[in-house]
């Protein structure tokens, strides 16, 4: 117990170092082909569904009955997605777009502008203290159990089947763990470049946008993706405030046309195809850093 | 510019005082994060517990109504249960997802030349929503034409879905489908973090692999358990969305957990008071669990670490 605590400081350490010798690593770790076998194992049992949702979406109805649902499709036909696109799929997704933008970009912000706050001030104050221990304690909370008084806010707000509505409560629901890895992220920047900066008669506000952002941009850019992710897979927010078809994002247009079209396979595995698309568009243009911030910052 | 500050004349915090009269000038900088959670997070929060005293079906008045719903719920059979099922899904999902995590995570983390590959490949069921996830697997476990028929294997020809025991199973199965990448990702960044100075030492002791595993490797990654712990567990109690599309809480109530029962109650039932009342013991069974987890880690001595999670 006492050797890992004071293993602290070293730890932290090393993981600034850059990745010494990682062949030296490598020798040292070879533990495991057991862990290996495994990795590969998990690796099939991930990708066999994903490669049936694919193949499946490129199937005509009779093709998905009659053939071995492994096989790729003897006559494959873009007929799935011509009926999804057919059925409004353009709206649900300009309102999951909306509703995504909507609350990552201002949920982001105000994150961000708390974290520097709180690493800036919170040595000698209280309240920003305060502050960062209510949204620590945000983190262990099941937030999905609030959703009645959410409803009722909502309700009493007149944004009842609105999107605004679901915004609302969304940015509300990403604040505290955004705070968390922003903050530890604003901390790891050298307080010698607060004080040049503050020497050079910088404002808080200036030395916000000028030396900190730029310096925590891969946190905000993993900060925004998984955010991102968690408001566009978002199913529970919709499922409660939104009531017009009109009004729905993705997730719940999806439920719904499973609903319609429960005997259709190829056709819903089609709209769950193209609701997943845009993300993995972002993952492969933002991967890198996504991982590794995660890492860095779930790792600590 | 980037050579501005090594790193050994970096300042440890705490030992500075120039920022002193400095938490003024940005105090006002956290007021709109701190209005928006208020408004969203805490006030929901006390308004459930005052909602568990009240009677209403969520879209007429709200009346007061004592212990009523308390004493609705606690006498209810169906809460023993769903506390029972969401602590089976909790446990299980966690007895699944950890020691496959570690491993895959020791093996990702020592093979630089497969890693970027499977981290790529393992992410990808995080990009899915639950909605999706489930909906493809009730297509693949349907017992006329999913998989199992399809390949004419009896073995995967049942009724995943239709059985109570086996429902439970198939739902523990989808959430580690779905998560055990993450923390596997987590598991590989803790384990870069261990001091390779260790394993030489160990070695030089003749230590083995499976002696290095667990004398260093599994304690030097204690504190990366109880952050992705934490993560699993209360994240079991949200895994709404999951249950309610794949089994919506069936056969029977054998998938009923805490969170679809204070759904079901309040907005199928109507019965806001009686879901919020439920909803009360979820937040306290996810601040239960964090506190425990939290004292697991030495109490206030993993401050900064858990601060990490």
């Amino acid at each position: 117990m006492a050797t890992t605590l004071t293993q602290g400081p070293e730890r932290t350490e090393h993981r600034r170092a850059p990745s010494r010798s990682s062949a030296r690593r490598r020798s040292l770790l070879r533990l495991n082909w057991f862990g290996g076998a495994l990795g590969w194992v998990w690796l099939l049992i991930v990708m066999i569904p994903i490669y049936w949702i694919v193949i499946t979406s490129f199937k005509t109805q009779s093709n998905y009955f009659a053939q071995n649902p492994l096989a790729v499709p003897t006559e494959p036909t873009l007929e799935n997605y011509r009926l999804v696109i057919e059925s409004d799929f353009a709206r649900y997704f300009m309102n999951s777009v909306i509703l995504t933008l909507g609350t990552i970009v201002p949920a982001v912000l105000i994150s961000f502008t708390a974290a520097y706050a709180i690493v800036r001030g919170g040595r000698n104050s209280r309240f920003l203290r305060g502050v960062n221990g209510l949204f620590l304690m945000g983190l262990a909370i099941p937030l999905q159990a609030t959703i009645i008084p959410v409803y009722l806010i909502i309700i009493r707000l007149q944004l009842y089947d609105t999107l605004l509505g679901i915004i609302l409560p969304s940015i509300a629901f990403a604040i505290p763990l955004s705070v968390l890895v922003l903050s530890n992220f604003i901390r790891d920047v050298p307080n010698e470049l607060f004080e040049s900066m503050r020497m050079d008669g910088a404002t808080e506000w200036g030395t916000l946008w000028k030396l900190a952002f730029p310096l925590t941009r891969p946190a905000l850019v993993t900060v925004t993706i998984y955010n991102g992710l968690g408001v566009w897979n978002g199913f529970l927010l919709p499922l409660i405030l939104i009531q017009s078809p009109e009004q729905r994002p993705l997730p719940l247009a999806l439920w719904t046309f499973q609903g319609q079209y429960s005997i259709n396979v190829p056709a819903v595995l089609a709209s769950v195809v193209l609701t997943t698309l845009p993300i993995v568009i972002l993952y492969a243009i933002g991967r890198r850093q996504l991982l590794s911030g995660l890492t860095a910052g779930f790792g600590k | 510019m980037t050579t501005v500050a090594p790193p050994t004349v970096r300042v440890k915090k705490g030992s500075t005082t120039s920022s002193g009269g400095r938490s003024g000038a940005v105090s006002w900088m956290v007021l709109p994060a701190l209005f928006m959670f208020i408004a969203f997070g805490i006030i929901p929060l006390l308004g459930v517990l005052f909602l568990s005293f009240t009677q209403w079906n969520g879209f007429g008045e709200i009346r007061p109504a004592g212990f009523d719903s308390w004493r609705a719920v606690l006498s209810d059979p169906g809460l023993p249960h769903a506390l029972w099922v969401t602590f089976l899904v909790m446990a299980l999902s966690w007895l699944v997802q950890t020691p496959l995590s570690i491993l895959i995570g020791v093996f990702l983390a020592a093979h630089k030349r497969y890693r970027g590959l499977l981290a790529v490949l393992y992410f990808i069921p995080l990009l899915l929503s639950s909605a999706a996830i489930a909906i493809t697997y009730k297509f693949l476990l349907d017992p006329n034409f999913g998989l199992g028929p399809g390949l004419q294997s009896d073995l995967l020809t049942q009724d995943w879905l239709g059985n109570g025991t086996l429902a439970l199973g198939v739902v523990i199965f989808v959430v580690s489908w779905q998560f055990i990448p993450f923390h596997s990702l987590i598991y590989q960044g803790g384990v870069r973090q261990i001091p390779l100075s260790m394993y030489e030492a160990a070695e030089i002791d003749g230590a083995g692999r499976v002696r290095k595993f667990f004398s260093i490797t599994l304690p030097q990654l204690k504190y990366t358990i109880i952050t992705s712990s934490t993560l699993m567990v209360v994240g079991s109690l949200t895994f709404f969305d999951l249950i309610f599309v794949l089994t919506a809480g069936g056969p029977g109530d054998a998938t009923r957990v805490l969170a679809l029962d204070m759904y079901q109650t309040g907005f199928r039932a109507n019965l806001m008071g009686p879901a919020s009342a439920i909803a009360v013991i979820l937040v306290l069974v996810g601040l239960a669990l964090a506190l425990l987890l939290r004292r697991l880690g030495g109490g206030s001595n993993s401050d900064s670490q858990l601060e990490g999670a």
